[in-house]
């Protein structure tokens, strides 16, 4: 069964060209609730309205601004907004290839799957020659009016486009002070070193479940059934009163006894 | 009574307060997004100029609704709704919805950029700084993330915690069954390349590798041009309405800045004088007048 490509485009850097066809990689999977009237159980509508008569505006004549945040509205019209879109364009142009750890989680924001467009050959050589080298190229393209930016990179002989923030989208840490006080005692230092150690393993997303998807969705059937439920208050962790080095003592005695009983 | 000590003041403004564990370490936590809203969104205006507000209204009763009269409902049928209230949800799960329990550690560099969703910062939420700081620095020495699950807002998370700075950040991770697999999109074993096809473009790739970003790649151009026009208009007073003392309306990411300073604030605290006596937290004499 093969999915629907969202888009099409072509990579290119120095001679370079390769066609692709581009997939979305994620797959929404949340419960998803919706605003109802209380009284009634009607699902609510959102609207826009004048906040001087409450009176919703309709659509054809709303108009868009650009709020100051000194107290006045600079307003635009349909033609200027217009004119600030990008040309319209099927090249995903590579502005450079990098070490991928320049790059870095914290600009990460939507994974997407390429697949090959006609050229299969052309495809499948840039996959093996971006796992080669080791690097992520950094690339940007306009889909539907939009400029994009992405890392493109390779993996099991596939392509995949990651979109990246823009640099005023997200908060720099540098910016951000260190926490003051005390540093931590050599001593726990190192039982927290032992401690995070003891407890490494590989990196395996299969491993972990949304269980509170499935509590919702037993909570619902419940409820649809007309049954009591029986529901516990959010227990909040108390903090130790213990030193920190004997918690962290303790801590390290209860991973040995783990691993000895497994 | 409401509470106003600087960790009280961070946990009604944070999108989620809870503890961090990691063996039988607690660190009581605040959680703070780390992407801010586009600058550059714009509002929207009636005719006159004026700036809309949103309302939920009720179709059958055509009327707009107050946020008492709200409730989140389930659609079992087609039309048909199964109320759930806040406290149901958060009872659901109650211990991961108030802790993040760090039970594997990855180093950070083994995670797999597709499953990255959002990214929080932690500020630290307790009395004392030293667990947060013991974790902080342990991460960054090591390179080492602390993994775990928790709820937040009535959905599950896998969370990475990661030390940048000093600071720990929190990056949601997507589930397995949320990433979808190559082969689910039809996207067989691609047909292997001769080694001739392979290297002409690894001699290109070469050609274009760079030993650091331009951070110029990354500006928002639409916003750059946006703000070029506004800046125009502001000049000439071309389509400038000037709103009378406008209440703006409360947006729940409203004041990005007022949260950058909360947290920055709770980070400056000070090391409790109880520290003395290597307490992990609880009965320190709090500092007065320190803001």
């Amino acid at each position: 069964m093969a999915a629907r490509a969202i888009w099409k485009g072509t990579i290119r850097f120095g001679d370079v060209a390769v066609p692709v066809k581009l997939y979305s990689a994620v797959e929404e999977r949340g419960v998803h609730l919706r605003l109802l009237h209380a009284k009634d159980g009607t699902p609510v509508k959102q609207v826009m309205v004048h906040p001087g008569t409450g009176e919703p505006v309709p659509h054809d004549q709303v108009r868009k601004g650009y709020d100051t945040g000194e107290g006045s509205i600079v307003i635009l019209s349909d033609e200027e907004l217009e004119s600030l879109e990008p040309e319209a364009s099927r090249d995903v142009e590579v502005t450079e290839f990098v070490e991928p750890r320049l790059i870095g989680y914290p600009w990460y924001d939507r994974p997407y799957y390429l697949g090959p467009d006609g050229n299969e050959a052309a495809y499948s050589a840039l996959a093996r020659a971006l796992e080669a080298e080791g690097k992520e190229g950094v690339v940007r393209w306009t889909m539907r009016k939009k400029e994009y930016v992405g890392a493109l990179r390779a993996e099991g002989g596939h392509l995949e486009l990651i979109t990246l923030h823009h640099a005023s989208e997200i908060v720099d840490a540098s910016t951000l002070p260190r926490p003051k006080g005390r540093a931590p005692e050599k001593q726990e230092l190192q039982m927290a070193e032992q401690l995070v150690k003891a407890l490494a393993g590989e990196f395996d997303v299969g491993a972990y479940r949304d269980e509170y998807r499935e509590k919702v969705l037993e909570l619902v059937e419940k409820k649809a059934r007309g049954e009591a439920l029986k529901l516990g208050p959010p227990k909040r962790r108390k903090a130790e009163a213990a030193s920190l080095t004997d918690v962290l003592r303790a801590s390290l005695e209860r991973v040995k006894e783990e691993r000895q009983v497994a | 009574m409401p509470e106003t000590s600087p960790e009280a003041e961070l946990r009604r403004h944070a999108f989620w307060s809870g503890t961090l564990t990691f063996g039988l370490v607690s660190i009581p936590v605040a959680l703070f997004s780390a992407e801010r809203p586009s600058r550059v969104a714009l509002r929207l205006l009636a005719p006159d100029g004026t700036p809309l507000h949103r309302r939920y209204t009720c179709p059958a009763e055509d009327r707009s609704l107050e946020w008492e009269e709200i409730v989140r409902g389930y659609e079992v049928e087609p039309g048909k709704y199964v109320v759930l209230t806040e406290e149901e949800l958060e009872g659901a799960e109650p211990e991961k919805s108030r802790d993040i329990d760090l039970r594997r550690f990855v180093p950070a560099d083994r995670i797999d950029p597709l499953y990255f969703d959002r990214a929080y910062f932690l500020a630290p939420a307790g009395q004392s700084t030293r667990p947060y700081k013991l974790l902080a620095d342990t991460m960054e020495r090591t390179g080492l993330a602390g993994l775990g699950t928790f709820v937040m807002r009535s959905k599950e998370y896998i969370v990475a915690i990661l030390a940048e700075n000093g600071l720990l950040r929190a990056e949601t991770l997507r589930f397995a069954d949320e990433v979808r697999a190559p082969e689910a999109l039809g996207l067989t074993e691609p047909r292997a390349p001769s080694e001739a096809e392979v290297e002409k473009i690894a001699r290109a790739v070469r050609a274009a590798t760079r030993k650091f970003l331009d951070m110029d790649v990354l500006k928002d151009r639409r916003a750059e041009r946006l703000m070029r026009l506004v800046r125009r208009k502001l000049a000439s007073g071309e389509d400038v309405v000037h709103l009378a003392g406008e209440g703006h309306e409360e947006e729940e990411e409203g004041g990005v800045v007022d949260l950058m300073e909360l947290l920055k604030r709770s980070v400056e605290r000070e090391a409790e004088p109880s520290e003395a006596s290597e307490k992990a937290s609880g009965g320190g004499r709090r500092r007065a007048g320190k803001r």
